[in-house]
């Protein structure tokens, strides 16, 4: 008997691959960052999300471009699966006029209002009451839009998750605190942060319902996603859910993992979100071995394009220092 | 003598401080094998245990409330706040709790407790992790503030405030963390409340904080080979300052440049003009007192922005021979009759 993922990407092939498509591309834009990072080429810090990619693709493929999202340092995957322009991210990262922040925010501060992307926080805990304010606003103004509130375990730690998700709750915000519990809140191992098996009990305290999920099975992160922001068109929410996952490399760019051994990481890697949703395709034959590949070496090929061309891009101007403090 | 950097001598001190008294303790976000955001902490779990070097969760707030409360029944914790933008997070437990409770139980309760924390730009981390807002901290009576700029003083300064029987916070700089010097072994203590001059000179008196001390000096140095003789005075700690010394620096050269990385507008520096606006020194000014600080801008993150934010050597260069050479207006201010 198949089963039940299989059938369903059976079901929708095309709708997977694109959501193959767009895990592929966060990897291999991140791998591209570490690849400039060793060459130099990048002036200041960011941190990886390669190993989480399902979580954000599988979470944000049900909202629409309208509704919002806010992230935190960690937002490559969530940026582009809003729909932020990779060029405007590398060249972001690059620190060049055309970046989508002009160059001043940076890896950490990436934000997109055109694509209801509230900003990446590198405040630890910074983005949930702004996320809640964001939900609060929708229901003072009837709109039917929702926030899916992007952060780490660790950042469950910080009051201002623990007052944000009160509010949300006494006044019931169509908002998701989606929580990637990668293990790790820098050298920091959850076990030994939190007292807990799992960040989704931390919703009874707030009466807010709670989920625990495979946060590197891309489709339960959908369907449970797609249940939730139903859920809060009609009115219902908060939600907190965990979708536990693993940090592949270290914290940002200069860690080398020394409070870990290399056996886990071989352990939870075998887990990953990318290799299971190919795996899947080869069984369905939705796509062999071979068109993985050539697929992949042609996002490769196209990324690299691009960082070439993002290179040739100016830098800010002088004058763009002290452009845009006050709002006109 | 053997030379350190900066963090070299921040790391040894707190050994020291853990080797000799039993009531210090570290509080930290990753301060174990991590050895916090910077490397500050590297080795001491090891050696002292998780107990006295203390791992925590990302709670600001709480790790210096819990330091509030530990310090006031007879510990003395030493808290790393990993990036010094995040004691906004910690503000109230810092300003409205730790600057307080001795005044307010009427000496009843004391708070020695330390918090030292790495500050401002140069790495490209952009506006939350860059920002210098020590000013912030040295307006709160109630709070010692310490701003150490070298190696020698960062370890002086740290045991000194690790012996202090009230809440201290240290902003260290970043980019003075690779920085060397002549480090002495074992424990010493660099007073409290008071300015070390950098190096001596006629001309005109630079007053400068934190890494700016360091750049002050390579101007100065620059200076001196087109036979300028600038005196660089470094208070260490804004507060208590070492108004006296400051002054005197200024009575002798009758020129003064003041230099911080921090923005200009309500900064440190509008602190130090008007305490030498205020005094009698102000009368022998040959011109006005000068400022040079940060842009009055959130730190940008490209690289080329982000220089362009806070003053460089070149800029204090600059301003002091401007000062000295195209400033026709030679005279003393009168004293009015
Ligand atoms: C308020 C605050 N405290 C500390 C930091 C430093 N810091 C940046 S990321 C991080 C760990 C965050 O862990 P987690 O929330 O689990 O997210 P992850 O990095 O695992 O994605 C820390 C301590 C920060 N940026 N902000």
């Amino acid at each position: 008997m198949k089963n039940k993922t299989i059938e369903k990407m059976e079901q929708h092939p095309n709708h997977f691959k694109k959501l193959l498509r767009k895990m592929w591309e966060i990897r291999i834009f991140e791998e591209t960052l570490e690849q400039l990072y060793a060459k130099n080429k990048i002036h200041g810090t960011f941190h990886l999300c390669i190993g989480q990619e399902a979580a954000a693709v599988g979470s944000i493929a049900c909202l629409s471009q309208e509704d919002w999202i806010a992230s935190t340092h960690r937002n490559h995957g969530h940026s582009l699966a809003k729909g932020t322009s990779m060029r405007a991210m590398f060249a972001e990262i690059l620190g060049k006029s055309t970046g989508i922040n002009g160059g001043k925010g940076g890896s950490m501060h990436i934000s997109d209002a055109k694509n209801h992307h509230l900003g990446s926080n590198g405040v630890v805990g910074g983005n949930f009451p702004i996320a809640a304010g964001a939900a609060l606003s929708m229901k003072m103004q009837n709109k039917k839009q929702v926030v899916f509130c992007f952060a780490g375990e660790g950042a469950t730690n910080e009051g201002s998750f623990h007052e944000a998700m009160n509010l949300a709750s006494i006044w019931q915000l169509p908002i998701t605190f989606f929580i990637e519990n990668n293990q790790y809140g820098m050298s920091s191992a959850f076990k030994k942060m939190t007292r807990l098996d799992s960040i989704a009990q931390r919703g009874s305290s707030y009466g807010v319902e709670s989920f625990s999920i495979d946060g590197n099975d891309l489709m339960s992160v959908e369907q449970l996603s797609k249940r939730l922001v139903q859920r809060m068109r009609h009115g219902e929410g908060p939600f907190l859910v965990e979708a536990k996952t693993y940090r592949y490399r270290g914290h940002s760019k200069s860690d080398s993992c020394l409070y870990r051994s290399k056996e886990e990481e071989g352990r939870q890697q075998a887990y990953d979100p990318i290799r299971r949703v190919e795996a899947n395709f080869i069984e369905s034959k939705i796509m062999n071995k071979m068109d993985i590949f050539e697929e992949k070496q042609i996002i490769r090929e196209k990324i690299w394009q691009l960082v070439q061309e993002v290179e040739g891009d100016s830098l800010p101007s002088d004058q763009e220092l002290l452009a845009n403090i006050y709002a006109k | 003598m053997r030379r350190l950097t900066y963090l070299e001598a921040v790391n040894e001190a707190l050994d020291e401080a853990l080797g000799q008294d039993k009531r210090v303790f570290l509080m930290g976000e990753d301060i174990g094998i991590y050895g916090g955001g910077f490397g500050a902490t590297k080795g001491l779990e090891e050696k002292y245990g998780a107990e006295r070097v203390r791992s925590t969760p990302i709670s600001e707030s709480a790790i210096v409330g819990l330091a509030v409360g530990a310090s006031m029944t007879g510990m003395k914790p030493v808290v790393e706040l990993q990036f010094s933008d995040f004691i906004t997070i910690a503000m109230d437990q810092l300003v409205n709790q730790a600057a307080k409770i001795h005044y307010m139980s009427n000496g009843q309760f004391q708070v020695p407790l330390v918090v030292r924390t790495p500050g401002g730009s140069g790495t490209g981390a952009g506006a939350q992790h860059s920002q210098s807002l020590e000013n912030w901290l040295a307006h709160i009576p109630g709070l010692k503030v310490i701003q150490p700029a070298t190696a020698y003083d960062a370890k002086g300064l740290l045991h000194a405030a690790i012996s202090d029987n009230n809440p201290v916070v240290i902003y260290e700089h970043k980019l003075c963390y690779p920085l060397e010097a002549e480090v002495p072994e074992g424990r010493y203590t660099v007073p409290i409340g008071q300015a070390d001059i950098k190096r001596s000179g006629e001309d005109i008196t630079v007053v400068a904080t934190g890494i700016m001390v360091i750049r002050a000096l390579e101007a100065a140095e620059k200076l001196a080979n087109q036979g300028v003789s600038v005196e660089v005075v470094d208070p260490r700690t804004l507060f208590p300052l070492d108004k006296k010394s400051i002054l005197q620096s200024v009575k002798k050269t009758k020129r003064v440049l003041l230099v911080t990385e921090a923005v200009l507008r309500s900064s440190f520096a509008s602190e130090l003009s008007a305490v030498i606006a205020e005094s009698d020194v102000f009368y022998e000014l040959k011109q006005p007192i000068e400022r040079l600080g940060g842009k009055e801008v959130p730190i940008p993150c490209a690289k080329n922005l982000e220089s362009l934010a806070v003053p460089k050597v070149q800029e204090i260069e600059a301003k002091i021979s401007h000062m000295l050479f195209k400033n026709d207006k030679e005279q003393t201010i009168e004293k009015p009759r």
